[in-house]
């Protein structure tokens, strides 16, 4: 009943504004405002993002100084306060949290961000080649990743990150290494069904090679559901990211991550030291949260069929 | 120095232990008249996941340490304040100089009836060394000195060369390589307990299954599920069964130390480690329950002193000291640790037996003259803030470990201009990069094995195998061969220490304490034993 | 159909003995031994212990026997970490236990995820909508490490209802707290998977012609929505396998219920190259197992889906 009003709504919608010719962006970008938690989502997001560049214009301590006056007192002196500059409080050996939960911000972002990156070139590229010359480099190509599937990606993480030791680097890598097979089966389910559309027809018609059919053609047209998906992805990465660190294998100190921050602020959650764990998590949180909720969003108003 | 009168008291009490044979009173738990006992005698300790095996010749760590005192039990225990007490033997003699020991058995009995017996022993000692078990621990036969353990773990002589022999089968004579006057005091060590010939002959890799196990300790194997819990009941076959209060301790593996105070909290475990920095909050909450005693350890930084490290600027020993003088131990012991842990200036445990710890002239300093001096040092040396210093440290990934590390790095860089680089590895990558002496400084830790100095002190012999920071000083291994002979060892042990304290070829930084909550039913627990030795047979529960 | 299942067997063997071969390059490569301690280990001594367990033959050699042993007599070698028990009885040992309580968070995780999935999808963009997606995601993002804690903490501590930890061979109260920290992430993942397939039915035509017959609301969705709507959530079992064991590491060092995912990070910390390979071994048949069940289920639902 409640989506039959809804049809009508968009019915509705579409007969006041006329046949203007609008194109499919445009459109998805016109459904997208008019839900109000991806739009309220996006906002946040880049209020968080904004924060991670101006905030440490007002930090007061590095990542890495201690306070030494809280040392040994942090429950009772370490507390969030404007006046000693620890706006988020101290850490356990009294570092200043207020830098690190914007360091840990910024790393947390860029390994979602750049994983989900990782995923979009490799997935797609590889999606795309393998659904558009189908036959048997398509299965070829779908058992590798099937086969990569069915690796126990976590040990072979821990496994890398033991082996080359903890660094920025590693840990891309290890996380680029599984983001892009989704991705990839994705993007060919959709080439498949795009290679036979008139358009691409006509560009193979007309004689272009494969490589610029893939790309002019097939790539441009799946950008909806990429940019859909990478969204999704990026804070399943930041989940993975935390859950690397809480194992002790993320970022080297004095580097941190919310996931680092988190885990040792749950640790010490019943002595009254709350800050600890409160201020990463609201961040990690947030982040999560506003990324889902853009992406549904994103996926609503992209997916072809109309809701 | 309050603890100087501790000292005296222990060196006393290792000069009459190797006097004369000794038939010491047997120690068992001993319960006050009058005491309310509790209803249900059962003991639940908290273990971390490292129960890794039951077999007493495998035994590695602590933990499983514990597990194995209450299922086998050797020659001679240690008792609450860590000196020996009897065990399966009697009383012992020993000769002149120390080398030929020989002792009496009491009839005791295996969990299934028969006779614990002198052959049982050197069954037990024959199979610690033999290449075939494979035992981790086979080196320790060797380092109590039994003769020939060394050439049979290298696999040159036949395990029947080993140095004991059982005269019959109530009588076992040790014959030692060297002079030991504290061999008596290695006997508590699970790599020495009796085992059972025919269970393990018969059952091979499952003889430590509940079902087939045989011991001849006061307890006996009802459940070990690893990860999850062991569970030992009452051995009515142990031959001071009599003595034993505690019906029934539980094992509980709880890896994370916050979950473990939790669970303590809640009634669930009797015993748990406090986590850093928790235990003045928890002594003042709890004053009755909250511990924290003495342990048998020592946290130092590696140095590593050898040429396959490139950093010129460690091979200086002024900046080696300007390091090593910097690190405020008070901070670290009381900011970071805040559990009773003690300021370290020089390596052996003080409140090893026997031990007088000398004097070094950094301890007797303050801070502020020791940052003054370091300063000083590290000008002469030719760094400092304009000529900043670059060191690379690494540790194994540990809260408490990365929060030393976070510390001393921030007194260096505010007091010297070092930069100190963190690596964080994981243990075994740690260890072996230790190993191979492929670090510039690295954490380190040690426990002694047994109750006497050179426990600690003979890992600054330049071929000793823990010798991590391949320090080598001729004048320092005649100190310590000297030593083992030496009429007053401490004379050579305060040689040692000084010296190797001018060459800082490690930094010590603090002494162990063992910090723990324990339910306030729980009595008999050696709290003076700096090995945390505990035996189940010694504890029980009082009424509440 | 057997012919389908023949072939995807054909697949998985080659699969395994890859996933066996880069495993075992991957643990020789990685710094230490199983043997080493923080006292370092006389030479000689690791020598008897290195011979002892055949790790003094040339890697090739290991290796071969390694998969021999595993292919032809289902044996996985003795444990280096655990030195009187065999790879089998570890997982023989903490396999059941890791599946009871994974099983149970898939229940509950289904029963809770898809109701929310399908309120969120019939109201879609209402505030019913918002809430069941912000509590699924809510769940999800709080990670498991401050979750596990917390549940203790409360049910253990305060309110003294259940034991926080222990197994007690699967006592329903040892059960109940691993079973909520661990569903939560399946339950958001589940609900979201359960809402976007069932906007999807919900819009098709076929039940458009549904309500356009004036059948009542409840009817068109628990009768003919439904269960084409799940099968996305079928399909999402696969992964939960691997989940699980992921889960698990944190689920069993929480709540010590000595289950396999302990096993897990313990062994590959530790160099247990033969429990780690073990444990490896038998997460990739599960995986490859649980997609076969996965795709046989998935053509047994939908007819129109071809072997």
């Amino acid at each position: 009943m409640l989506a039959d009003t809804r049809i009508d709504g968009v019915a509705k919608a579409e007969a006041i504004t006329p046949t203007k010719g609008r194109s499919l962006w445009r459109d998805a970008g016109y459904r997208f405002v008019r839900n109000r938690a991806a739009l309220v989502s996006l906002f946040v997001l880049l209020g968080v993002v904004v924060f991670t560049i101006v905030g440490p214009f007002f930090a007061r301590w590095s990542i890495e100084k201690i306070d030494w006056s809280v040392v040994g007192n942090v429950l009772s002196k370490g507390y969030p306060s404007v006046e000693t500059g620890h706006f988020f409080g101290t850490d356990e050996v009294g570092r200043d949290l207020y830098s690190r939960v914007i360091q840990g911000t910024q790393v947390s972002l860029m390994v979602g961000i750049i994983g989900a990156g990782i995923a979009v070139i490799v997935g797609t590229i590889y999606g795309a080649v393998a659904g558009y010359f189908g036959g048997r480099i398509d299965s070829l190509m779908m058992r590798f990743v099937d086969i990569l599937y069915s690796i126990p990606y976590m040990f072979i993480l821990i496994l890398l990150l033991i082996i080359f030791g903890r660094s920025f680097v590693m840990l891309f890598v290890g996380v680029g290494l599984i983001s892009w097979l989704g991705m990839a089966r994705v993007v060919r389910g959709q080439t498949l069904t795009l290679k036979n559309r008139e358009f691409v027809e006509a560009a193979i018609a007309t004689g272009a090679k494969p490589l610029t059919v893939i790309f002019r053609h097939i790539v441009p047209n799946l950008l909806g559901i990429v940019v859909v998906y990478a969204t999704l992805l990026v804070p399943e990465m930041i989940l993975l990211e935390s859950f690397i660190s809480f194992l002790g294998l993320g970022v080297q100190e004095p580097n941190t991550s919310l996931g680092a921050l988190i885990s040792e602020g749950s640790r010490t959650m019943q002595y009254g030291t709350i800050w600890q764990l409160i201020f990463p998590l609201v961040f990690f949180v947030t982040i999560l949260f506003t990324f889902f909720f853009v992406g549904d969003g994103l996926r609503d108003a992209l997916d072809p069929k109309d809701r | 120095m309050k603890t100087a009168q501790t000292f005296k008291a222990a060196a006393v009490a290792v000069a009459l232990l190797g006097a004369t044979a000794l038939t010491m009173p047997t120690f068992a738990a001993s319960v006050p008249e009058g005491t309310t006992l509790a209803a249900e005698q059962v003991f639940k300790y908290r273990v971390l996941d490292n129960i890794n095996t039951l077999d007493p010749q495998l035994v590695e760590d602590v933990d499983t340490s514990a597990v194995v005192r209450s299922l086998f039990e050797g020659l001679y225990n240690s008792g609450a304040d860590g000196n020996p007490v009897p065990g399966v033997a009697e009383s012992y003699e020993v000769n002149a100089d120390n080398t030929v020991y020989t002792f009496h058995l009491r009839d005791a009995k295996w969990s299934n009836g028969d006779p614990v017996t002198a052959g049982d022993f050197v069954y037990a000692w024959q199979r610690a060394v033999n290449p075939e078990t494979a035992s981790n621990y086979a080196y320790f036969v060797g380092l109590v000195g039994v003769v020939n353990a060394d050439a049979i773990v290298a696999g040159e002589k036949p395990v029947e060369e080993l140095g004991v022999k059982a005269i019959d089968d109530k009588t076992l004579e040790v014959n030692l390589a060297f002079s030991s006057p504290w061999f008596i005091r290695t006997l508590s060590h699970a790599t020495l307990y009796p085992s059972p010939k025919a269970v393990i002959e018969a059952k091979g890799i499952e003889w430590t299954k509940p079902e087939n196990i045989v011991g001849n300790g006061a307890y006996t194997l009802a459940e070990n599920t690893p990860g999850e819990r062991v569970i030992v009941k009452r051995n009515p076959n142990y031959w001071d069964d009599a003595h034993t209060v505690l019906n029934e301790v539980q094992f509980l593996t709880i890896n994370d130390e916050n979950q473990g105070l939790t669970r303590w909290r809640a009634g669930e475990v009797d015993q748990t480690d406090v986590p850093a920095g928790q235990y003045p909050a928890l002594k003042a909450e709890l004053p009755d329950e909250t511990f924290s005693v003495p342990q048998f350890c020592t946290y130092y930084f590696d140095v590593n002193m050898t040429d396959k490290q490139s950093n010129e600027a460690l091979k200086d020993v002024r900046v080696r000291e300007a390091l090593n003088l910097s690190i405020d131990r008070d901070v670290i012991v009381n900011g970071i640790l805040q559990g009773g842990q003690q300021p370290a200036y020089s390596f052996a445990h003080p409140l090893t037996a026997g031990y007088i710890m000398p004097q070094i002239p950094a301890a007797s300093m303050t801070q502020d003259e020791r940052d003054a001096r370091a300063e000083e040092l590290i000008a002469e040396a030719g760094y400092g803030k304009d000529n900043p210093l670059t060191i690379n440290y690494i540790y194994n990934t540990s809260d408490a470990h990365k929060k030393i590390a976070t510390v001393v790095g921030q007194m260096w860089k505010e007091k010297l201009g070092v930069t100190l680089n963190l690596q964080d590895m994981e243990f075994q990558t740690l260890i072996d990069t230790r190993h191979e002496k492929n670090f510039e400084l690295a954490r380190d830790a040690w426990c002694g094995d047994y109750n006497e100095a050179s426990t600690f002190l003979s890992l600054l012999d330049s071929n000793s195998d823990q010798n991590n920071s391949g320090y080598s000083n001729a004048q320092v291994d005649g100190w310590l061969a000297e030593a083992k002979t030496s009429e007053d060892p401490n004379v050579q042990y305060a040689e040692v220490e000084t010296q190797t304290a001018k060459d800082v070829a490690i930094m010590p930084i603090y002494y162990y304490a063992k910090v723990f909550m324990q339910n306030e039913s729980v009595k008999g627990w050696p709290y003076d034993d700096v090995e945390q030795n505990w035996y189940a047979k010694d504890l029980y529960k009082v009424a509440e | 159909m057997i012919q389908f299942i023949l072939r995807r067997l054909a697949v998985a063997i080659p699969t395994l003995l890859v996933l066996i071969v880069v495993s075992f390059m991957l643990m020789k490569m990685a710094p230490g031994n199983p043997f080493a301690g923080e006292k370092n280990v006389p030479q000689a001594v690791l020598d008897n212990i290195f011979a002892r367990y055949g790790l003094d033959k040339p890697e090739w050699q290991q290796l071969l026997e390694y998969v021999y042993n595993v292919v032809f007599r289902f044996d996985f070698g003795p444990s280096f970490q655990y030195r009187d028990r065999t790879v089998n009885d570890i997982i023989a040992q903490g396999f059941p236990v890791t599946f009871t309580y994974g099983a149970w968070a898939f229940v509950l995780a289904a029963l809770i995820g898809v109701s929310l999935g399908i309120v969120a999808a019939v109201r879609q963009n209402s505030w019913a909508d918002y809430f069941a997606v912000g509590v699924t995601i809510g769940a999800q993002v709080v990670p498991n490490f401050v979750m596990a804690p917390l549940l203790v903490l409360v049910f253990t501590l305060w309110l003294r209802w259940l034991p926080g930890g222990g197994w007690n061979g699967g006592h329903w109260s040892n059960v109940i707290l691993p079973v909520i920290a661990l569903s939560t992430s399946y339950m958001a993942n589940i609900a979201r998977i359960t809402r976007s397939s069932m906007l999807e039915v919900l819009s098709s035509n076929y039940i458009r012609t549904a309500r356009a017959k004036g059948l009542p609301s409840r009817q068109v969705i628990f009768e003919h929505a439904l269960r084409p709507a799940l099968l996305p959530v079928v399909s999402y079992l696969g992964p939960v396998f691997v989940g699980m064991v992921t889960g698990s590491v944190v689920i069993d060092l929480y709540f010590s219920t000595g289950g396999i995912g302990q096993a897990f990070v313990n062994s590959a910390l530790n160099r247990d190259y033969s429990t780690i390979l073990g444990i490896t071994v038998l997460l990739g048949a599960l995986t490859i197992a649980a997609n076969l069940i996965v795709d046989i289920l998935y053509a047994w639902i939908d007819p129109k889906i071809q072997l």
